[in-house]
Order: C-alpha cells, then structure tokens, then sequence
C-alpha cells in the first residue's frame, strides 16, 4: 500500500468520531431516499397490479333502480369496454357482545363470475355457492377486527329484515384498501364491513330483481373519461342516476392516492436535506484537515506527487466517508422499506405488498447522494491545489487576524482577551459561523415545524370532534324521514338533545373547478353539529346561499359572494346556482352547508331529515343502542369518541408516523452540526487552549474561549430557527393538507420553544463532551508538535 | 527541608513512559538543586530528557516517582488545580514554536497574561523590554519568527515570573536575532531577578549562565558553576 493511502487511513481513524457521524447522516438521508422512493414505486405498482388483477371498475354509476337491459344501453357508449351491473345495499351487522350496530356495504356477486369487475380476492374459505342465499363473504379486516371465524354466523338487517349468513370465505378487494363508511372519512376496521353476498339474495332483500343500482365500467385504452361520465349520465338519469363518477374519485383510490403524493412530496424534500448538511459537515471537516496539513501538503508537493494526485488524496478521504454512508444508507433504507411495506400492506389492506426498488434509480439516487455529499469536499480542493511546496518551508504562519480590522479598537475597550479570541475567530471565518448557524437553524426549524404540526393534528381531532361536532351520537337513514322522526327520537332512552341534518350527495362547480361532494342542510339554531368561522364562532346559516369549507373554497377557487352551482345528485336532482354566503373552518373533509329548509324547498321536499345529531345520557347508552338496532331505517350509528379515536389512529400511522421519525431525525441533525462545530473549534484551537493552560489559565477560563463561539452559534440559530420553522410549518401543512382532511397552521410557541431548548440542550451536551477533552488536553504533547 | 534560597530541589526524580518491554525511562533518579536567581543552562544530547524535566518543574507533566519542590512547595504532590495555580502565580514559559495567540495582538497576547497575574508589570514595559515598543499592534501573522519569540519572551516575563522556562527558545532563529532573545533573557534575570532556565543544543548559550547542567540518559552527569559570565552579544553561535 502507498504510503498515501497509509496516511489516508490513519486520517480516517482519527477523525473516526467525526467521520462515522457524517456517514451516518449520508446513511439516514440515502436510506430515507432508498426507502420513500421504493415505498413509492412498490406501492404504484401494487396498485396497478392488484387493481388490474382484480378489474376495478374506472367508472362507478350509482343508480336508484335499473332494469338490467339499461346496461346494453350503456354498452353502446363509445370508449366503454365493459359494463356490469351489482346490487349494493346498506346492511347493520349485529355483532354478539357489542351494543353498537356496525354499518356495512351489501354487495352483489353475480352467478357467472367470469372476468368480473371489481372481483375480490378470496384470501380464505372457497367462492358462494351459487345455487345458496344465506352465505357470506366477509372483508377479511372486519373479519380479523371481530375475529371472526369460517363457518360463524352472521347476522344482519337488510332493509329492515334480519337474515343470518354462513360465513364461507374473508376477501379482500381493491375497492376497499382502505375501508370507511359512506359518506365518513375516517377508516376503522372494526366499525365497518363489507358482505358479498349472492345475486338472488340481494335481490330479494332490496326488491331489485333484474334491475341493478350500481353500474360498473371499464374503459377502452382512448377513451374520453369525461365524455363517458356525461353519456352515463345521460342514460341513467331516467332510473334515478346519481351521477358517475371516476375511480380516482372513490374514496378508496382518494385515500391511497393522497398517501402516494404525500410520500413522493417527502421523498423529494427530504433526503436533499441530509445530503446538505452532509456536504456541510465534509467541508468543514476537511477544509480544518487541509488548514493544519498546508505544510504536509507542500511537502508532498515538494517530493514531486502533483496537485491532482494530493488533490485526490483528499477527496477520496470525502468519498470514503460519503460511498460507506451511501453504502449503509442502502441496507437501511432495504431494511427500513420492508418494514415500512409490512405497515402500509396492513395499513392500507392489501393482499401483497413487496418492497422492490429499481436498479437504476437506485444507482442514480445514491450516485447523485455520493456527489452531493462530497461537494462540500470538492470545494475544499481549490486550496489544496492553490497551497506551493514554499509554504512547507517557511516556518508556520499563525492564521492571519490582522483582516478584522476596525472592530478592533471598538473591541479592546469593552473585552477581556479571551472574549476578544472569541469574537476575533468568529469575524475571521464568517462564512463558516453563518453555516454552523444556517445548519443549526435548519435543523432546529425542521424539528419545530414537525412538532406544531403534531399539535396541528391535534388541532384537527379537537376542532372536528369537539368545536364543530358537539354531539355524543350520530344517527344516519337509509332514506330520508319525515322530521317528525326527530321527535320521536327525542323519546329513546337517554336522549337529551336531537338535531336534525339532511345530507346530499352533490357536485359543485365554479367554471373549470368542480368537487364532488355532500352538502349538509343544517337547521337553524343548530348547536350539536355546526358551521364555525376561523374565530370558532357560529356561523348563521343564510336563507339563500351556502356555507363553503375553506378547503373546499380553495378547490373551487371561489370567494363569498360568488356564485355557485350545485347540481345535487339526489331526489329531483336540481341543479341550483347560489351565492357562497361564507367560508368555514373545518380541518376534516370539504364539506358544504346550507340552511336545511332552503336545501329542502329546493328538492321540493317538505321536511325530510337524512340523520340526527344526538346529546345523550352515557349511562343510558346501551338502552338507546338496542332501541336503534331495533329500527329499521336506521343506516348506521356512530359514537364521537369512536371517530375521533379512529382518527386518532389513522393519523399516527403511515405517512402520519413519518411526523414522529422525522421530529426524531430533525433533532439528532441539530444535535450532530452543534457537536461538530465544537469539535472543529476545539480540533483548530488544541494548542492555543493548551497554551492558556500552560499559561496557568483554569479549564472552565480555557474552556470559555472554545465555547464562546459556540454558544454564540446557538444564540444566533435560535431565532433564525424560529424563522425557518415558521416558515416550514406551513409549507409542510399545505403538503400534508388534502380535501379530505387540512393541518391548521398556527404559530406555536411551545414547540419552537421545545426545539430551542433541544438546541440549548444539544449545545450543553456538545460543551461538556469537548470540556471533558478539554481536560484531557496533554499539554506536553501538544506543545511539541507546530501545530 | 529546603532552604528559601533554591527555587528548586529535586530529589529521585523518575519519568517512565509506557510499561513493560516498551517502557522509556526519560529521567532515571535527578537530584538538583537551583539556587534562586540563577540563569541555568541545561545540555545533553537529544532524548536525554531536558524538555522531560523541565516539564515536570514547570507544572506541566507528573513524575512517575522521585520529588521536586518548588521553594517550599512540593509540586509532586499537587493536584491539578494547584498546579494551575502554581503556573499562573510563578511561571513564565517559552517554547521553540512561539505558541502565540494568532487571534490577538503583540499587547494583546501580554495582556492574556497579565490579566490573571497576581503582580503583573506593565504590558508597555514588557514589549519594550523585548524591543518590540513599536509592534504592540501587530498581529503574529504579521511578525518574523523572532518577533514572535520576543513576543513570546515578553508574555512570559509580564506577570514578574518567579521562574522563567525556555525550551529550545533559539532553535527556530538565526544567529543575531538569537543573540538578541538571550540578551532579553539575561535582562529578565538581572532586572527582575527571575530564575531562568534554558534548554538548547547551542552549546556556546553557557557561556550566560551562572550554572550549566550537562544531561546524558535521563541523568545529570555535571554542573558547572560559571566563574566569568559573558555578555549574551559575545556568545560565539
Ligand atoms: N510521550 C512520550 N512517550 C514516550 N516516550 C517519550 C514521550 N516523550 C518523550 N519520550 C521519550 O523520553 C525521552 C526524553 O525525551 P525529552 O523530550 O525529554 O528529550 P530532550 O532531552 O528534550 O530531547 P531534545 O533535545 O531532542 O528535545 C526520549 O527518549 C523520548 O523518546
Ligand atoms: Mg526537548
């Protein structure tokens, strides 16, 4: 081996502290990379794969009743490849041992099965017998949530009747990767089932014998998808037609689909970040190792070796550090994604999830990572080239002050020397205080900002279930009811309060925007489930116009006192044009209000309620549970807390989870800058503090000169971080916002005030290690050598 | 025990680096005794164990058995922050490589000292004494070697040490400018009556001293008691 590369090695073993920090961080960002990016290709391609596998319909056509021969209608309209009809129904399963009801979807599955749409997959038991009514596919995470078993029963009420089922087989289906309720947005396995049930059982429980209310379609390869919505439309109107719709619009692809962008938007962002403060760390790294080996390296020079081969010396010393980090950063990020794969394949219910990355991104991306890394090491090549074999004979040069000039009058009358040391290395090397500063800021900005987004999210839970929603129960129909059913509610058991609401699908559309959504008719004085500005104060319904969703008016790209026109999908279907009265705060779903009565005089439908928002007494809970069960309009029941713990849940896994580690990862990056600009001052200055302690200086006085710079880093990234959190908060709220729920961004003191004093944390731990270096300072060694 | 007349007294004085087969015995047994006032003048090969010695009387390193009193102060059995009280109270030190502050100036450097000395002299006074009265303001990047060495000299007599130390204070320097640190050297001792003592190579340097120890092996083979000193200019170098 090359006396170089001899060198080289005993180099890398004596930074080995600093080395193996900034391979680690090249590690985290190339793993996060190697992981979000394979996370994403994996999850498009399952995706793609299990959604062709098991032919999920590209337009979904909900329709009140249709008799069958309507689908050769359908069939006829250019760009439809395939059309079938299902039969879907709302049920109640009435679980042993559980008070509330659970809602569940009815699906048809007809007698041939050949190249059905949305097939399942059957992931135990065998396929319904055909020539059988009473048995029951269960959604196999309904089925783990109850631990339910092949050959149980089941019961369940369908449109009033109760029927029990054999359970024959558990399937999962891409419609249902993640499963919520109609019209609820919060996903709970144990809360909500899907049955697949035989044709000719369905048919009778809802009187649809040969009719069907729900087409299903697939698209040839040109088709105009908008086109086929309106031509849809248009035939099925007649039977009662709802509107067709997209499967980017199912609720199932919505919530997968906002999960992908989410992680593409992180994984864009945030390995870069890594990579930076990786470069920075190199730089300044090497440039202290180049500062204290000019003299080496002239000599080098001296013997004849050439700019470039000292030149490369150095830089493979950075490439070492950054290919080792890229090198652990792959194994992790392969480890890593595996298990991530696991978590979304439960998270997300599919049947096969398999963490694959592609060879040539990986290459790219963890090239690309080297180079960025390394870049900081680049830089620093400039002066190894620029440094003439003379300076090695020239007796060292102390670094040159004499630059900082005019401050120096001003300093001496107001500082004590080591002050003055202090403040003179900070005015020679600003450009490297402003990076230890940037990275420390940087740092601390990134941990703040994921902090007050994790009280955002608490924000979201506690404005949606406790300002908006104050209800304890909500109660939802099958068909709407007169409102005299709110009175007799009022005389369940343990009821104290009814509020009535009457929900409509619609889609709203301001020119090119268009939402397809519900718009809740509220009643006047409504006080169990409300409309509130961003002051959390009632907003009064208007006699004439609507109450937008900020979210929603953001989509729409609307401003109150415009107009609107809301094409309401169901009843008479009116298509209505209203002024948007004002906007509301609301941090789930885009939802849209108007005054019940209006929306009702509008339908041409004298008093009708959809659901009912209840106040209940809790010890009178069970009681009001079997008296809803035992009511057949009753579509579903649901419990406050129940939402918001699923809430809860929802947001603390997948993407939500990503909040947690990247809080953690922002925190071990401050702590790692703050560390390293320690070490380096104290690398730059061992003789100088050796000296002041052979000068009879004590260690806290010696340790004062290292620190000072150090604490003025700190003092100066605190508010900066503060800035650049502030900053982040919002940029990384709008990315994680969706239609379908929004991070609120407020300014919080207390968890900018939690990084600082991470930061000030960090600053003390770095101080102490370097004092305790400091101590350990052989005086007699490090005065023997020049520098 | 000791007499008020040695600043030092060294008894046994051991220094073992590392143990075993590898072990370095840098000073095997030392007795000596330096009288308060003199310039002493330590020669010896190289690795016979000058610097080691003086590191251990001037606070800086530990012995590994033996004593050494500074006055009536046993500095073997001192802790560390009475060892860094020692320093700071009596020593003034001069190293081969300067070792100066590149972050402060010519005065600024003296003053780091005289800050913390109990009976400073003035830091005017000091640069003057060294002959730098007119670089006060400079910064060690902008002085020759030997300036900084003056700067050096004059940092370590600011604080009116009791003893001064020189390791190797010309090895780095030509022969006037050489000629010209001793001269401060022997100026320090007549004026401020500080016991100075010099480690070198330059043999001719004894001709200064009241006292010169001959070094070999990590012992003391000779002193010498100089009869006729000479001025630091006649030094043949
Ligand atoms: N840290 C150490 N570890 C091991 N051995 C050491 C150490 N420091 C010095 N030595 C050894 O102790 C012996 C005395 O060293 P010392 O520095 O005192 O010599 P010196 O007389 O000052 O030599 P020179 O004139 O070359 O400066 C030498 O043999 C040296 O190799
Ligand atoms: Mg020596």
């Amino acid at each position: 081996m090359s006396p170089l590369n001899h060198k080289l090695l005993r180099d890398l073993w004596r930074i080995k502290g600093q080395a193996g920090a900034i391979a680690l961080v090249v590690a985290v960002g190339v793993s996060l990379l190697v992981m979000m990016s394979g996370m994403l290709s994996s999850l498009q391609d399952t995706r793609e794969t299990y959604y062709e596998r098991y032919r999920l319909a590209e337009v979904f056509a909900p329709v009140t009743r249709a008799p069958l021969n309507v689908l050769d209608q359908v069939a006829q309209i250019s760009g439809v490849a395939s059309v079938q009809g299902r039969i879907t129904g709302g049920a109640l399963v009435d679980m042993p041992g559980q008070a509330l009801p659970v809602r569940a979807s009815a699906l048809s599955v007809p007698r041939y099965q050949a190249s059905r749409l949305n097939d399942f997959y059957l992931k135990h038991g065998r396929a319904l017998d055909p020539a059988r009514t009473d048995e029951v596919i269960v959604l196999d995470s309904f089925a783990q949530a109850h631990d339910l078993q092949l050959d149980d029963t089941l019961s369940a009420t369908m449109n009033g009747a109760r029927r029990s089922f054999w359970i024959v087989g558990f399937a999962m289906a891409p419609e249902f990767l993640f499963t919520t309720a109609p019209g609820e947005f919060v996903p709970d396995d144990a809360r909500f089932a899907v049955l697949w049930l035989n044709e000719d059982a369905l048919a009778a429980a809802f009187d649809m014998k040969g009719a069907f209310n729900e087409a299903l379609l697939s698209l040839e390869r040109n088709a105009k998808p908008e086109a086929v919505l309106l031509a849809v439309d248009g035939v099925l109107d007649r039977f009662g037609g709802q509107g067709a719709y997209l499967r980017k619009d199912h609720m199932s692809d919505r919530f997968i689909s906002e999960e992908i962008s989410g992680l593409q938007a992180t994984s864009v962002a945030v390995p870069p970040i890594f990579m930076g403060v990786a470069a920075f760390l190199l730089y300044i790294v090497i440039t202290r190792m180049v500062q204290s080996e000019r003299e080496q390296i002239g000599l080098i020079k001296a013997f004849g070796y050439s700019d470039f081969e000292v030149g490369y010396h150095y830089f493979k010393l950075v490439l070492v550090i950054a290919v080792a980090g890229a090198g652990l950063g792959c194994v992790l990020g392969l480890w890593g994604g595996r298990a991530m794969a696991g978590v979304y394949q439960s998270v997300y219910h599919f049947p096969f999830l398999v963490f694959h990355i592609e060879p040539a991104p990986l290459v790219s991306g963890v090239g690309v990572s080297v180079l960025a890394a390394s870049a900081g090491g680049l830089f620093v090549l400039r002066r190894v080239f620029a440094l003439t074999p003379a300076v090695a004979m020239r007796p060292p040069a102390p670094m040159d002050f004499s630059r900082s000039g005019a401050m120096n009058e001003r300093l001496k009358s107001w500082l004590d020397q080591p002050s003055r040391m202090v403040v003179r290395r900070i005015l020679r090397n600003p450009g490297r205080l402003f990076g230890a500063v940037l990275g420390v800021a940087v740092g601390m900005g990134l941990s703040s900002a994921q902090m007050s987004l994790m009280s955002g999210f608490d924000d979201t839970l506690d404005l949606t279930f406790g300002v908006i929603d104050r209800s304890d129960v909500s109660v939802s129909f099958f068909e709407t009811m007169p409102a005299e059913t709110v009175f007799d509610m009022k005389h369940l058991p343990g009821v104290v309060e009814v509020e009535p609401t009457r929900a409509v699908g619609a889609v709203l559309r301001n020119g090119r925007n268009s939402y397809r959504g519900t718009v809740s008719g509220l009643p006047a004085n409504a006080r169990l489930n409300r409309a509130v500005d961003k002051d959390m104060a009632d907003i009064v319904m208007p006699e004439t116009g609507i109450v937008l969703a900020k979210s929603l008016a953001d989509i729409l790209e609307i401003q109150p006192g415009e107009m609107l026109q809301v094409e309401v999908l169901q009843g008479r279907r009116p298509v209505l044009t209203v002024p948007v009265a004002s906007i509301a705060e609301t941090l789930l779903g885009s939802p849209s209000f108007m005054l019940m009565d209006s929306l009702n005089r509008e339908l041409r439908e004298r008093g009708q309620v959809s659901g009912v928002y209840l106040r209940v007494d809790s010890d009178q809970l069970p009681a009001l549970y079997e008296a809803l069960k035992a009511m057949p309009s009753v579509a579903g029941v649901t419990r406050r807390e129940d939402a918001r713990a699923a809430m809860q849940k929802l947001m603390d896994t997948g993407a939500g989870a990503m909040r947690y580690v990247m809080a953690a990862i922002a925190g071990i990056i401050t702590f790692g800058i703050v560390y390293n600009a320690a070490r380096i001052a104290f690398g730059e200055q061992a003789r100088d503090l050796a000296s002041l302690r052979v000068m009879g200086f004590t260690r806290g006085e010696t340790a004062f000169v290292l620190l000072g710079e150090l604490a003025v880093v700190v003092l100066l990234a605190i508010p900066l971080g503060v800035g650049i959190g502030y900053y982040l908060s919002f940029l990384i709220a709008a990315g994680f916002s969706t239609d379908l729920y929004q991070i609120p961004t407020t300014f919080r003191p207390d968890a900018f005030g939690i990084a600082a004093l991470a930061v000030v944390l960090a600053a003390l731990v770095s101080g102490w290690l370097v004092k305790r270096d400091i101590d350990r300072i052989d005086l007699v060694a490090t005065l023997k050598t020049r520098e | 025990m000791s007499t008020p007349l040695n600043t030092f007294k060294t008894q046994g004085l051991t220094k073992v680096y590392g143990t075993g087969p590898a072990a370095v015995h840098a000073l095997r047994g030392v007795d000596l005794e330096i009288p308060k006032g003199d310039i002493v003048v330590l020669l010896g090969p190289s690795g016979s164990g000058k610097s080691t010695l003086l590191n251990i009387i001037g606070g800086l390193d530990r012995a590994s058995a033996g004593t050494a009193y500074f006055e009536d102060q046993n500095l073997t059995d001192m802790s560390d922050r009475e060892l860094t009280r020692y320093r700071r109270d009596h020593v003034g030190f001069v190293f081969q490589f300067y070792n100066l502050m590149p972050s402060l100036t010519a005065r600024e450097n003296v003053e780091l000292v005289t800050e913390i000395a109990q009976d400073p002299m003035d830091v005017d006074d000091a640069l003057r004494l060294v002959g730098l009265g007119d670089r006060m303001d400079h910064f060690p990047a902008q002085m020759s070697g030997g300036e900084q060495q003056r700067v050096a000299i004059a940092r370590a007599i600011a604080k009116n040490p009791t003893v001064l130390f020189c390791d190797e204070p010309t090895g780095a320097l030509d022969s006037s400018t050489g000629r010209a640190v001793l001269h401060v050297l022997n100026d320090v001792n007549a004026k401020l009556g500080a016991t100075v003592m010099i480690v070198t190579h330059a043999a001719a340097t004894a001709a200064m001293a009241h006292r010169v120890i001959h070094f070999a092996d990590g012992a003391i083979r000779t002193v010498e008691e100089n009869a006729h000193r000479v001025s630091p200019d006649e030094i043949e170098w």
